[in-house]
C-alpha cells in the first residue's frame, strides 16, 4: 500500500465511479459527501435530500446563502436548475417506492450478508435514526463508503453486525479504501483492490468471510 | 374551517392546554414555526405536553427552550440527537422518546391527517425499531405495522400565507409542515407574509385553507 493518500478520498472517488449519468442519488454525511468532487462532468447525476429536494447544487458562496436551504444534514446548499421541493412524505414515498435509484451511505458495521448497522452503537445513545432505515430498504442500489477499520482497528467488514441493525440484507456494493466487495446471492465477494493493497492486506482487517474475483 | 382568523402569537398559544400533543413543523429549525414557539415557551405555561417533530429543536433554541422550562413530557421524532439536551433527558428518564424512522414519522402524520387507520411498511422490520410492534410478511417482506399519528394542535410555518390561511412554502422549510397541517384539531400557521386572498398563484398553494384554524404573522 502506499499509505500516503487520504483515505476518505480514497473510497470517494471509488465510490463516484460506481454513478452513472442520469441516476437519482441521495448522499449520506460524511464520506459520500465528497463524492461530488470526484465526479467528471461525463457523470451528470440529480442529487436527492431527504429532506425535500430533487437537484441538489455546489456549496453556495456567501452572497448565495439561503436560510430556507439546506441538506439533511442541515449544511447549507443550493437548488440547480431543474429542482424541484416536495413535503417530508412525498420525498420518503421516493425513496421507499423505489424511486431513488442509489443511495450512498457510511456505516458502522455491514455484514458478510449485506446486513448494516449505521445508526446506533450498543450502550450510546440509540435516540436518532433520522432517514437511514428508509434509505437503505427503498434506494434500488446501496453503497456503503466506510474505513475498513475503526480507529481502534476493529473489523468494520463482519460475520454478523453485533451493533443494533438499519436492516438485513441490503447492501450492494462496500467500498473502503482498500477494497471493493459485492454482495452477489447473499454473499460477500471481493472483486477489486484499491491503493496497491494486496488480497492478504484486505484479509487482515477483514472478519467476514468472502471469494475473491477480481474485476478488470 | 372556512377563513383564518388572524391572531396574535399570545392568543393563539391559547389553545395549547397542559397534556396535550402538538405537532411543531421543521427540520432543525429550518421551517420551524419560531415565533409561535417562543410564545409557547414564554407566554403559555401549558405543560406535560407530547410533542411530535422531527427533532427537539436545538440547546435553548425553537423546542430546546421548551425542553429546559421542562414541559415537554414526551416527544416522538426521527432524530432527538441534534438536540444533547434532549438526549440528556431522555437518558435521565425526564423526557420520554419514541424514535421512528423518518420516513415512517413523515407518513404516520400523513395517514393521521387522511383519516387512515395505520399502514405497513418494510422499514425498521427486524430491528430494534420494530420491537413491540405488528410484524407481518407481505409479498415474501417482512413489513412492520405503524399507527397514524395526530395532534391536539399543530404548529407549522409557511413563507406566505394568504388571509383565508391558503400556505405556501418557500425552498426546504416545506419539510413537515404541510402534512402537521392536515393532522390536528387545531392547526395554527406562522407565515413569514400575509397577503391579501388570489395573490398566490391557486397552484402554488400546498395546504389550502381548509386545514388552518389560526394564523400568525412571524416577529
Amino acid at each position: 500500500m502506499s499509505g500516503d493518500p487520504d483515505p476518505k478520498a480514497i473510497i470517494a472517488s471509488r465510490a463516484a465511479r460506481e454513478l452513472r449519468p442520469g441516476e437519482i442519488v441521495n448522499l449520506g454525511i460524511g464520506i459520500p459527501n465528497l463524492i461530488p468532487g470526484f465526479l467528471g462532468s461525463a457523470t451528470e447525476v440529480f442529487l436527492h435530500t431527504e429532506n425535500g429536494l430533487l437537484g441538489v447544487g455546489p456549496r453556495p458562496s456567501e452572497e448565495e446563502l439561503d436560510p430556507d436551504l439546506i441538506d439533511a444534514a442541515k449544511r447549507p446548499i443550493t437548488a440547480l436548475p431543474g429542482a424541484s421541493y416536495f413535503d417530508s412524505a412525498s420525498s420518503f414515498a421516493m425513496i421507499r417506492g423505489g424511486h431513488v435509484d442509489v443511495a450512498v451511505l457510511g456505516a458502522l458495521q455491514v455484514s458478510e450478508t449485506g446486513d448494516i448497522a449505521n445508526w446506533a452503537i450498543p450502550g450510546k445513545d440509540v435516540l436518532g435514526v433520522g432517514g437511514a432505515m428508509d434509505l437503505v430498504v427503498g434506494a434500488k442500489r446501496v453503497i456503503v463508503t466506510m474505513t475498513s477499520t475503526t480507529p481502534s482497528g476493529d473489523a468494520k467488514v463482519v460475520r454478523g453486525c453485533s451493533f443494533p441493525l438499519t436492516a438485513r440484507g441490503v447492501v450492494d456494493v462496500v467500498v473502503t479504501e482498500r477494497a471493493v466487495f459485492r454482495v452477489r446471492s447473499g454473499a460477500l465477494v471481493l472483486t477489486e483492490l484499491l491503493d496497491g493493497a494486496s488480497v492478504d492486506d484486505v484479509v487482515s482487517v477483514t472478519e467476514a468471510a468472502f471469494t475473491v474475483e477480481l474485476e478488470e | 374551517m372556512t377563513a383564518a382568523g388572524l391572531t396574535s402569537p399570545e392568543e393563539a398559544v391559547r389553545h395549547v392546554k397542559s397534556g396535550d400533543t402538538v405537532m411543531v413543523g421543521g427540520f432543525g429549525l429550518v421551517g420551524a414555526p419560531l415565533t409561535l414557539i417562543d410564545a409557547l415557551a414564554d407566554l403559555s405555561d401549558a405543560t406535560d405536553l407530547t410533542v411530535v417533530s422531527n427533532n427537539i429543536g436545538e440547546p435553548g433554541r425553537g423546542l430546546g427552550k421548551l425542553l429546559r422550562q421542562g414541559r415537554i413530557r414526551r416527544g416522538i421524532s426521527s432524530f432527538f440527537t441534534s438536540n444533547p439536551e434532549a438526549v440528556a433527558a431522555a437518558n435521565a428518564g425526564e423526557l420520554e422518546a419514541t424514535l421512528l424512522p423518518q420516513g415512517t414519522f413523515a407518513e404516520a402524520i400523513r395517514a393521521g391527517g387522511a383519516g387512515i387507520a395505520g399502514f405497513y411498511t418494510p422499514v425498521g422490520a427486524g430491528t430494534l425499531l420494530a420491537e413491540g410492534k405488528e410484524e407481518r410478511i407481505i409479498g415474501g417482506v417482512p413489513h412492520v405495522l405503524e399507527e397514524p399519528i395526530r395532534a391536539d394542535v399543530a404548529l407549522v410555518y409557511a413563507a406566505r400565507a394568504d388571509s383565508l390561511g391558503n400556505l405556501w412554502y418557500r425552498h426546504t422549510a416545506r419539510n413537515f409542515n404541510p402534512l402537521m397541517a392536515t393532522a390536528a384539531t387545531i392547526t395554527i400557521a406562522e407565515a413569514g407574509e400575509i397577503v391579501a386572498v388570489g395573490e398566490i398563484e391557486p397552484e402554488s398553494i400546498a395546504t389550502p385553507h381548509l386545514y388552518v384554524d389560526h394564523l400568525v404573522a412571524r416577529a
